[in-house]
């Protein structure tokens, strides 16, 4: 059920030849460590106009990439997790805690990572898991921030995440979200930059497409942060949507910004069903 | 073809430099989708055109592909193979669709190669910064020239 092309030419009937194949994910199930399956393709959640189901991005990645996501001793992104966990429990900052102090186990974490972001009661504002982080970090702990995209918080992000790992997104998307999730589905089809290509042009009129060598996903989110074989370290969200919107030619937004923040939450609530996946791999 | 040859005579008789007859991005006339004139009164050259299928600002095989243009990798599967267009479009045609694919075909995901404005959020090429001044059209006039008389030399 994607949206079809107006074509208005008298070529008409030839552009209809030509029109590309309908490509589909592969039919791959992600199960983790032999016993963990995961939810790599659903119904797509109601809000969602132009597509009737929703795939994870590991079901467009080859076999070689896919194969890093389906046992924890495989995954490369282990590692900076592993070091999120005795960051976890190390004190830091003048406060002379830890996040263990106060939060004990990290499994108390359980069942978060599904539903961020969220909009905060008491300010008003929307916050994403960095945000949560770095709260803890400056106000209780009295240690520095951590920058977005940095190792240290991408890691905590993802340990953080895994605690939800297999669990189906489940933002809320009504209520004091609702302003905020307008916003990020009006970026989400804009068209930005001198290509003037919005992320529904790439992400759901193509997915399944070849663009030059890439094969276009659904663009979910689910799977962040991702650790990408490129970069060799762990992805923001914020730093993927920044690299999508710089590759239109456009003026991108900042890691972090207030826009992103909107634009995650849309995002992410178009892989409502799916599971979390953190830390997945992606080429 | 009869115009451009027009273009290019008037251009030498009155003999003022080549770039004086360069049609800007803002003054493109479009009739039904198609640009009639040549852009620069230059005869397009298809071997250069070649090349900017795919490197350069063209990157059309980003989206197309093309078979003669097979001993490239990675062709894209965004926009309608382009084998034969030649055959199915005339000059005129392809001159519009490149210069603003939009007045073609509405909405499409085609870039507009030869316009300069009404870009949401333009930037400065592929720096995530804000584009410094006026933009510059993806494609020079004459490269918009070469590309449509490559695409002339594509027929089934
Ligand atoms: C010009 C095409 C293009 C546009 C426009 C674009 N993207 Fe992407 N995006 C890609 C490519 C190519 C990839 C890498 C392959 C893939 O996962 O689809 C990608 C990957 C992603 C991913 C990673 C998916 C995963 O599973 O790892 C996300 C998330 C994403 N894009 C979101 C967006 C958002 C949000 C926008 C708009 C702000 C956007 N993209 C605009 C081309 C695009
Ligand atoms: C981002 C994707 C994209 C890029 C880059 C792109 N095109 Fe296209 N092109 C399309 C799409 C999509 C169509 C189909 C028109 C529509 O939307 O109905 C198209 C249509 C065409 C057509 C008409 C084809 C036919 O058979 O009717 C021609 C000719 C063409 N493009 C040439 C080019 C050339 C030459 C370039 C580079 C200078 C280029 N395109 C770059 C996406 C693209």
């Amino acid at each position: 059920m994607r949206k079809t092309i107006a074509i208005s030419s008298g070529a008409m009937a030839l552009c209809l030849l030509v029109t590309p194949a309908l490509a589909e994910p592969d039919e791959d199930q992600l199960v983790i460590n032999g016993d963990l399956e995961m939810i790599t393709e659903a119904d797509a959640p109601d809000h969602l106009e132009y597509i009737s189901t929703i795939y994870s991005g590991w079901r467009f990645r080859t076999d070689d990439t896919q194969a890093f996501q389906m046992d924890d001793f495989d995954n490369p992104a282990m590692l900076t997790v592993d070091k999120a966990a005795d960051a976890y429990s190390t004190v830091e900052g003048d406060a002379g805690e830890s996040c263990a102090s106060c939060h004990g186990d990290v499994e108390s974490f359980a069942g978060l990572g599904a539903t961020m972001p969220k909009v905060d009661e008491e300010t008003g504002k929307l916050v994403v898991m960095e945000d949560l982080i770095n709260e803890c970090r400056t106000e209780r702990m009295q240690a520095d921030a951590w920058t977005w995209s940095g190792q240290d918080m991408q890691g905590m992000v993802a340990h953080i995440g895994l605690q939800s790992r297999g669990m189906p997104v489940n933002v809320a998307i009504d209520g004091p979200a609702e302003p905020f999730w307008q916003q990020g589905k009006d970026m989400y089809y804009t068209r930005f930059g001198q290509l003037e290509l919005s992320c529904a042009n790439c992400h759901e009129d193509n997915y399944g497409n070849m663009i030059r060598a890439d094969h276009l996903s659904q663009g979910q989110t689910n799977g962040f942060p991702v650790y990408r074989l490129k970069q060799a370290k762990l992805i923001s969200r914020h730093n993927r949507f920044r690299g999508c919107i710089r590759d239109t030619r456009a003026e991108t937004f900042a890691e972090g910004s207030d826009e992103f923040r909107a634009l995650e939450l849309y995002v992410q609530s178009r892989g409502n069903g799916l599971s979390v996946e953190t830390p997945a791999v992606r080429q | 073809m009869k115009k451009l040859l027009t273009v290019a005579a008037t251009a030498t008789l009155v003999a003022l430099p080549i770039s004086a007859e360069t049609v800007a991005p803002t003054n493109v006339a479009f009739s039904d989708g198609a640009v009639s004139g040549s852009l620069t009164g230059v005869a397009g050259n298809p071997a250069e055109g070649r090349v900017l299928m795919n490197k350069g600002s063209g990157n059309c095989i980003a989206c197309h592909a093309v078979s003669d243009l097979n001993d490239l990798p990675f062709h894209g599967e965004i926009g309608p193979n382009l084998d034969g267009v030649g055959d199915r479009w005339s000059e005129a045609e392809l001159r519009g669709i490149i210069a603003n694919a939009k007045e073609m075909f509405p909405e499409t995901m085609m870039p507009s190669f030869y316009r300069t404005t009404g870009y949401v959020r333009p930037g400065n090429a592929f720096t995530g910064k804000a584009a410094q001044g006026e933009l510059e059209p993806l494609l020079t006039a004459q490269q918009v020239e070469d590309v449509v008389a490559y695409l002339l030399t594509l027929k089934e």
